[in-house]
């Protein structure tokens, strides 16, 4: 039973992420190509305000993929196998859920654990460290930036999944509803309490060093020696765009996984007499 | 169609004692999490088939809008 779960799964997550890479292609890359313009021209005054101090002119790395190839397969390929990931783990945790969370019917335990993996893996971790077009991220804190997301998005997995246990035994004494309510908040509290202790990024020690007190590392103003606006910061515009589109993306790419799996699981499990009885 | 409650009235059975389908499980997981690393994660911070960029230059456009980190 378990490979069969695990193959749905799998399966589903392929075409989800094919859903999402479509939109991705009509919706993000007219930003995401926004976004590589503006680093690029930005780059290109960096490079005349060092010339005119003085500096040497850092030259850009060897192009190993062209843009067209990053933006039209490269970035198919990682939707879908991204999707491929998330059906996998979907149908893992199906499969546990399976029988041990109450009597719901298979496809609605399916909405509902992708609403899990959609707000454990993506949104929570989203709503601390937001996803950036290219030009946002400064290239010496990769390494702070990598640590942290994934440090926020196992707290926020590890909280979903504690307040599901918590849920289920607060059942017994208030009943459904209420204890569904009471998870909810544990879950809320404990995140925020995480994202509270977490830093923003602005305040890792190098951004500090080198930009001062920020928030984030959105790209400011660049200005000259006199403090005169030479190039603007990062379009606000763009920046909205692109993280909107990335929150729909994830939203279309677990909703698919959850309703295309929902008919799937309900034939393999629901008891041939049920079904009959419910068409 | 709107009849159709959310719960069963069977209840819903167990259908995967865990200890004996530990081995599909976790297999799963595992694999899932090596290519949540590759396609989110891999040269950034940290590079499993040395110090190139393959891999980061292919899937750039969707590590940035699947939400991770990049440069």
């Amino acid at each position: 039973m378990e490979k069969r779960i695990i193959l749905r799964g799998v399966l589903v997550g392929a075409l989800a992420g094919l859903l999402a890479f479509v939109f991705a292609r009509i919706f993000a890359e007219p930003q995401i190509q926004a976004a590589i313009d503006y680093e690029s021209a930005r780059d290109e005054a960096q490079a005349a305000l060092d010339k005119a101090a003085g500096l040497p002119v850092g030259d850009e790395g060897p192009e190993i993929f062209t843009r067209a190839i990053q933006a039209n397969v490269g970035i198919g390929v990682g939707i879908v196998l991204f999707g491929v990931a998330m059906g996998a783990l979907f149908a893992v945790a199906y499969a546990v859920c399976l029988g041990r969370v109450g009597n719901l019917r298979p496809r609605t335990l399916s909405v509902l654990v992708a609403g899990g993996g959609f707000l454990g893996i993506y949104l929570v971790p989203f709503v601390k460290y937001p996803a950036n077009p290219p030009s946002i991220g400064h290239g010496a804190t990769i390494g702070v930036r990598g640590a942290l997301y994934v440090v926020m998005m196992v707290c926020s997995v590890a909280f979903l999944v504690g307040a599901v246990v918590l849920g289920k035994r607060l059942a017994k004494r208030f009943g459904n509803w209420n204890a569904t309510l009471l998870a909810a908040l544990a879950f809320v509290v404990v995140t925020g309490v995480a994202m509270a202790l977490l830093p923003s990024l602005g305040q890792l020690a190098a951004n500090v060093r080198d930009y001062g007190p920020q928030a984030t590392e959105t790209p400011l103003p660049l200005r000259n020696p006199a403090g005169q606006i030479v190039y603007p910061g990062f379009p606000a515009d763009v920046l909205w765009d692109f993280r909107f589109y990335s929150v729909a993306a994830q939203a279309i790419m677990w909703a698919a996984i959850g309703l295309l799996f929902a008919p799937l699981a309900e034939r393999l499990l629901a008891p041939r007499a049920e079904r009959v009885a419910a068409s | 169609m709107s009849t159709i409650p959310v719960t069963t009235a069977v209840p819903t059975p167990v259908v995967l004692p865990l200890p004996k389908a530990m081995l599909w499980l976790g297999g799963t997981v595992l694999l899932a999490l090596a290519m949540y690393y590759f396609i989110g994660i891999d040269q950034g911070a940290t590079s499993v088939f040395g110090d190139n960029m393959y891999i980061h230059e292919f899937v750039h456009d969707a590590r940035h809008f699947l939400g991770f980190p990049c440069h």
